[in-house]
């Protein structure tokens, strides 16, 4: 039988007064500190014991400015300590990078909402994270800081497995980095869940494409909670690119990008209902997109 | 560690553990028992308390983490005796019935209304969609809220 946790076990707190800070007490304690943002995913996995239970919990929101949502003519910077609730409250964001700010709103709870990061949702890299797919087709990169110095990392090549990335333990990811989109593009975030409030993506599906003259001129697909991380469907993107987008060519698309998924079979979806659904969300998104052209 | 914090409207200095959650903080060393734990994981909202005008689970925020902020509990939304306008339409309507989600349900209802004075049904089901009430099936709840509206509009 699983044991309820009502209490956290112990640990310490540390409260870095800046990124300097920070980084040199994650550098060289590997393994026994855990980074804090809203502390969403953490405070829980923690109190279940899913994690090993930190020596130190290390509050990233003690550090001065990352928390800035940030708009330039190359596009989007999302600070590590910016609120699931502001990135969905961003006009601009919604404005220009429909697929994030829809995925946003779509999370959780107002009070999830209001403590968890965008960041945090990546970083912690479940399949269905609902950022993902809506980052993935926006084409975002993340900034990776280290007291060794700072790399960047395009979320395509982020995600290494359920649960786990290319972050290392002296690193701290501090900034998500989206290119400005195509003028004149258009996109989407659509999630399946049984419920339609406080439940976990189980297809999730995101769009961005532009169009000119009747013909796909870019397009990117992205899809969550399908394979042990979110991923891209390069192959039914190569199929639409430059050509025109008809319902057939749509539906084409869409059968492609289910041979990209491996998805698992719980008890939340079987694995047919899911194939099957990536097919359905997929063709609808690309619908969404691009229909109503011949 | 040492924790600064206004609850209610008093300031606090105390001595908490690092490893102690808000909820614990309210509950057990405040004595402030009208946040109630459910789930004890952000599922449920049962113990939802506002911080610094936001809705927060305390269960899943560490004490540590209200350094410096302001906290309202539902104890502290009643004036001198006189019920807030949000706890007389849940009274009014009856909006509850074991009156577990009750505290957190009042407390969300705040913060939409804070924000939206005059939500649509669907505004409503939204901002209430982290509070999870077993036994009276929301319709009261969202009839509470509604009256909670047109009161707090006056
Ligand atoms: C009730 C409930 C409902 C939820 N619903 C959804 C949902 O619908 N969709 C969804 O996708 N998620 C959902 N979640 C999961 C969670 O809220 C999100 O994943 C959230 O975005 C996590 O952000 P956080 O800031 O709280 O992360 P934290 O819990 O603070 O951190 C998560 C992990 O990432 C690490 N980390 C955080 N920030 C950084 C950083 N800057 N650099 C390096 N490592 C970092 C932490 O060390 C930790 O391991 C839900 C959670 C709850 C409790
Ligand atoms: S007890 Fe905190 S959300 Fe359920
Ligand atoms: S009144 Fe009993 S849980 Fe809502």
């Amino acid at each position: 039988m699983k044991t309820f946790y009502r209490r956290l076990p112990k640990f310490e707190y540390l409260r870095p007064g800046s990124m300097e800070e920070a980084l040199a007490l994650i550098s060289g304690k590997e393994g026994s500190v855990k980074l804090l943002a809203g502390g969403t995913d953490l405070i829980p996995q923690v109190k279940k014991r899913e994690v090993p239970v930190p020596a130190f919990v290390l509050d990233m929101k003690s550090i001065p400015g990352l928390g800035n949502i940030t708009h330039h003519h190359n596009g989007l910077s999302i600070g590590a300590l910016a609120t699931i609730q502001a990135v969905g409250a961003d006009p601009v964001i919604n404005e220009r990078f429909a697929p994030l700010s829809q995925a946003a709103l779509q999370m959780a709870s107002p009070q999830v909402r209001n403590r968890g990061t965008i960041a945090g949702n990546i970083c912690n890299a479940v399949p269905s994270a609902d950022s993902a797919p809506a980052l993935l087709a926006l084409g975002a990169e993340v900034k990776l800081e280290s007291r060794r110095g700072a790399r960047r990392v395009p979320l395509d090549q982020f995600f290494t497995g359920p649960r786990t990335t290319v972050i290392k333990e002296d690193e701290l990811l501090t900034e998500i980095i989206v290119p400005a989109q195509e003028p004149g593009s258009r996109g989407v975030y659509l999630k399946l869940s049984p419920r339609h409030s406080m439940d976990l993506a189980v297809v999730g599906v995101a769009v961005m494409g532009t169009m000119e003259n009747g013909i796909c001129k870019e397009v990117k697909i992205a899809l969550g909670a399908v394979a042990p991380t979110p991923i891209r469907a390069p192959m039914a993107e190569a199929l639409l690119r430059g050509n025109r987008p008809t319902p057939e060519l749509i539906d084409e698309a869409a059968r492609n990008a289910l041979t990209q998924c491996n998805p698992i079979d719980d008890h939340r979806a079987s694995r047919e209902y899911r194939c099957d659904m990536v097919y359905a969300m997929t063709r609808r998104a690309l619908t969404r997109i691009f229909g109503g052209t011949r | 560690m040492n924790l600064h914090c206004r609850v209610n409207e008093k300031e606090y200095d105390l001595e908490i553990k690092p490893h102690m959650t808000l909820l614990d903080l309210l509950r057990e060393e405040l004595g402030l028992t009208g946040a109630k734990e459910g789930c004890g994981e952000g599922e449920c909202g049962a113990c939802t308390v506002i911080m610094d005008g936001k809705a927060v689970n305390a269960c899943i925020v560490l004490a540590a983490e209200a350094e410096g902020k302001e906290i309202l509990t539902i104890e502290g939304l009643a004036r001198e005796g006189t019920l807030h306008p949000i706890q007389e339409a849940f009274v009014e309507i009856g909006g509850l019935q074991c009156g577990f989600c009750t505290p957190g349900m009042v407390l969300s209802t705040k913060v939409l209304l804070d924000d939206n004075p005059n939500p649509t049904e669907e505004e409503i089901k939204k901002g209430l969609e982290g509070n999870f009430c077993r036994c009276t099936g929301y319709t009261k709840i969202i009839e509470s809220v509604k009256v909670a509206a047109d009161k707090v509009r006056g």
